[in-house]
């Protein structure tokens, strides 16, 4: 019983650990798949803001500058691209692949020339994102021990599940959600009744990088001190499964990232303790995805517009 | 009336210009990072133009640009097809393994044999990872970027495993597969090698390459599966009601995209590699297949030189840091050309907006010479 609350701890500890950054790029993924943009650009934008975020909170000394600074960073690239597919008209795919490389490929030539290496500085206790809720529990009974492994989390996992309500409010319950979402679906229709679709893609772009940046930023400011070429590998792909995984809405999008977390948090516990071959172990999360889409969530249905350039029509 | 076209005109219609375009601007970007950062364009250009352009340089290049040339196929098949190949990555590596194990645990069959046996079943280990994907997609609807993304990491740890296995696992402590045979290696002969002074892993794959170019090209453009197939790229609905089945063209664009992408990782490892290390991040071959399908316009011979270009820019970019350069100057360089090609859309509309504008402007003039007329009638 001991050992199962203990390893219950620590794949829930790890659930979240994985999930937090995943999670900052779905929600980035939705506001502009909703918004009727394809953005695999997710990926490079969250290395712009791991790299930023890292550098600048070693330069700074304050991990909150550093976050907002990563965010940032990652709001840049997802304003290159929006200047390329919403106001250019051009194809969507092609420019997040170009996003993907030029990402990775001017912060790791900027660590090289500041650093004098492709890794950066490890930072110090203080300039990570501070962990809330530590040292409150008495980690010496099992109980304690498992409340300090769920909630003694870093702010940035805190702030993201508030961050997964406030989208959801902006979507289904506001005037803004409404129209973003209608420019998703018909941008036709949304141009007659006078909403900018251009404005609107445009700015959905931008929170879409933005949200990215942030989540590269706590991949390297919490767990990882430092930023590394291999800090970002593959996660901006799996939000992206994530958000279609959730059917293209928030709290769908938390629900694939939590399972994915989950299934990574086992992958550490049977990994760590049993004879199963680890390979095989790292496949679990994406079997279980697969299988869950196959099972649970079925045929995912895209914004109608997804994809397609809007052009106005004089 | 004949009228001369504008320059405008000439720059929307030509792709390849747009691309030439591109590669220029690509490279100014590339300039300007080095500036900024007080390193000299000279130095870093001439490197990157000297070590490609000698005969043996030239041979590492197209080395390196095999297995981009081969994916890039396989993407552009895809792109044609009207699915995004965005798990040939996955089809890669499962490719290359299977090439892998076929090649030590049938080790003494002879070359003629065992080679062409390699490329099979990297083929099939391709194809049925695209086919899965598309299947998932025709039997269930699930989204074929998601489970493509999924397949990709399955077929990493599978490469993992398989290559954690005492048969094929090396006898020394070195965490990668036992050598592939010599029997299926596709390398020149030492003699040759040493005669005509090229690299030390120039192999024939290149000519394999040419001939699934041309291979492409003529399905795509010759046959009635090509038409099918791009007719369902084009639009699928029509396809449906013109009586093609387009689950079936699904099905079997991505077996061709994925036995292409299989072929990609056999052709690498019997070539270039030795054997197959276990991976501690994605090789990235099918990442670079899109971009190589991207700037060749996913015509396969522009896919040809595309992927020649991209070998020429990896191997010249890994001989960078003897000038103290970056090596990711090279990803700068080709991320801003995607850019740039991405927006030369821009071309065609400015042209639409140009003839619109000519049109508007006749209109008016009719209106006009209209209303003059009615003038003249009161």
């Amino acid at each position: 019983m001991t050992n199962f609350v203990n390893s219950l701890g620590i794949i829930l500890f790890a659930t979240l650990v994985y999930a937090t950054p995943l999670l900052y790029g779905a929600l980035g993924s939705c506001f502009s798949e909703v918004s009727g943009v394809v953005n695999i650009g997710i990926e490079g934008m969250m290395t712009a803001g791991a790299f930023t975020g890292t550098v600048v909170a070693y330069f700074t000394g304050n991990p909150w500058i550093g976050f907002i600074c990563g965010g940032l960073a990652g709001a840049f690239f997802g304003m290159l691209h929006a200047i390329a597919t919403v106001k250019l008209g051009a194809d969507q795919t092609i420019a997040g692949t170009a996003i993907n490389m030029l990402g990775p490929g001017i912060v790791i030539m900027l660590a090289k020339v500041l650093f004098n290496s492709t890794d950066t500085i490890p930072l110090t206790a203080s300039q990570k994102i501070p962990k809330l809720f530590a040292g409150l529990f008495d980690t010496t009974t099992v109980f304690g021990r498992f409340m300090d492994n769920v909630f003694a989390n870093y702010a940035s996992t805190y702030l993201v599940f508030v961050a997964v309500v406030i989208v959801w409010f902006v979507f289904y319950k506001t005037r803004f959600g409404l129209r973003l979402r209608a420019c998703g679906e018909h941008p036709q229709a949304c141009e007659t009744l006078g909403i900018d679709v251009i404005k609107m893609r445009f700015l959905c772009v931008c929170i879409s990088g933005f949200l990215a940046g942030l989540g590269g930023a706590c991949v390297t400011m919490t767990i990882s001190t430092q930023f590394r070429p291999i800090s970002i590998v593959g996660q901006g792909f799996i939000a992206i499964a994530a958000v279609i995984f959730g059917k293209f809405r928030p709290h769908g999008a938390l629900l694939g990232c939590l399972l994915f977390g989950f299934c990574s948090g086992l992958k550490v516990v049977l990994g760590g303790s049993s004879g199963i071959n680890m390979h095989l172990v790292s496949m679990i999360p994406y079997v279980v995805t697969v299988l869950a889409l196959i099972l649970f969530v079925g045929k995912s249905r895209v914004p109608a517009a997804s994809g397609k350039p809007y052009i106005k029509a004089k | 009336m004949t009228k001369k076209k504008h320059i405008l005109d000439i720059i929307a219609e030509n792709r390849f210009l747009h691309i030439l375009l591109s590669i220029l601007l690509g490279f100014l970007v590339g300039a300007i990072f080095l500036v900024v950062m007080g390193l000299s364009v000279g130095a870093a250009y001439g490197r990157l133009i000297s070590s490609v352009t000698s005969l043996k340089g030239f041979s590492y290049v197209i080395v390196y640009s095999i297995p981009y040339i081969v994916v890039g196929l396989s993407v552009a098949f895809s792109f044609k097809t009207g699915v995004f190949n965005i798990g040939a990555e996955g089809q890669f590596v499962v490719g290359s393994m299977a090439a892998c194990c076929v090649s030590i645990l049938c080790a003494n069959v002879p070359k003629p044999l065992l080679i062409p046996m390699c490329f099979l079943a990297a083929m099939l280990a391709g194809a049925v990872w695209g086919v899965i994907v598309g299947f998932l997609k025709t039997k269930w609807g699930i989204n074929e970027v998601l489970s493509m993304i999924m397949f990709n990491w399955i077929a990493f740890y599978l490469s993992n495993f398989i290559a954690g296995l005492p048969a094929i696992k090396s006898e020394g402590t070195a965490e990668a597969t036992k050598n592939v045979s010599v029997n299926a290696s596709t390398l020149l002969s030492k003699d040759l090698i040493n005669r005509l002074g090229l690299a030390p892993t120039a192999n024939w794959g290149i000519l394999v390459a040419i001939a699934m170019t041309v291979l492409v090209w003529f399905v795509i453009e010759k046959t009635t599966l090509g038409y099918e197939l791009k007719a369902v790229g084009s639009n699928k609905f029509a396809a449906e009601y013109g009586g093609i089945s387009v689950n079936r063209s699904i099905l079997t664009a991505l077996a061709i995209s994925g036995a292409l992408a299989g072929l990609g990782g056999a052709l690498q490892l019997m070539g270039m590699g030795t054997r197959i290390s276990i991976f501690s991040s994605q090789e990235g071959f099918g990442f670079a297949g899109i971009v190589v399908a991207l700037i060749g316009c996913s015509n396969p011979f522009g896919v040809l030189v595309a992927g020649i270009f991209y070998g020429a820019l990896m191997y010249g970019g890994s001989k960078l840091n003897l000038e103290g350069v970056p090596t990711q100057l090279i990803s700068v360089i080709v991320g801003t050309v995607v850019f740039f090609i991405a927006i030369s859309i821009i071309f065609e509309n400015l042209k639409r907006i140009r003839a619109r504008a000519a049109r508007n402007a006749e209109a008016a003039a009719i209106k006009k010479a209209e209303g003059q007329k009615e003038d003249k009638k009161k």
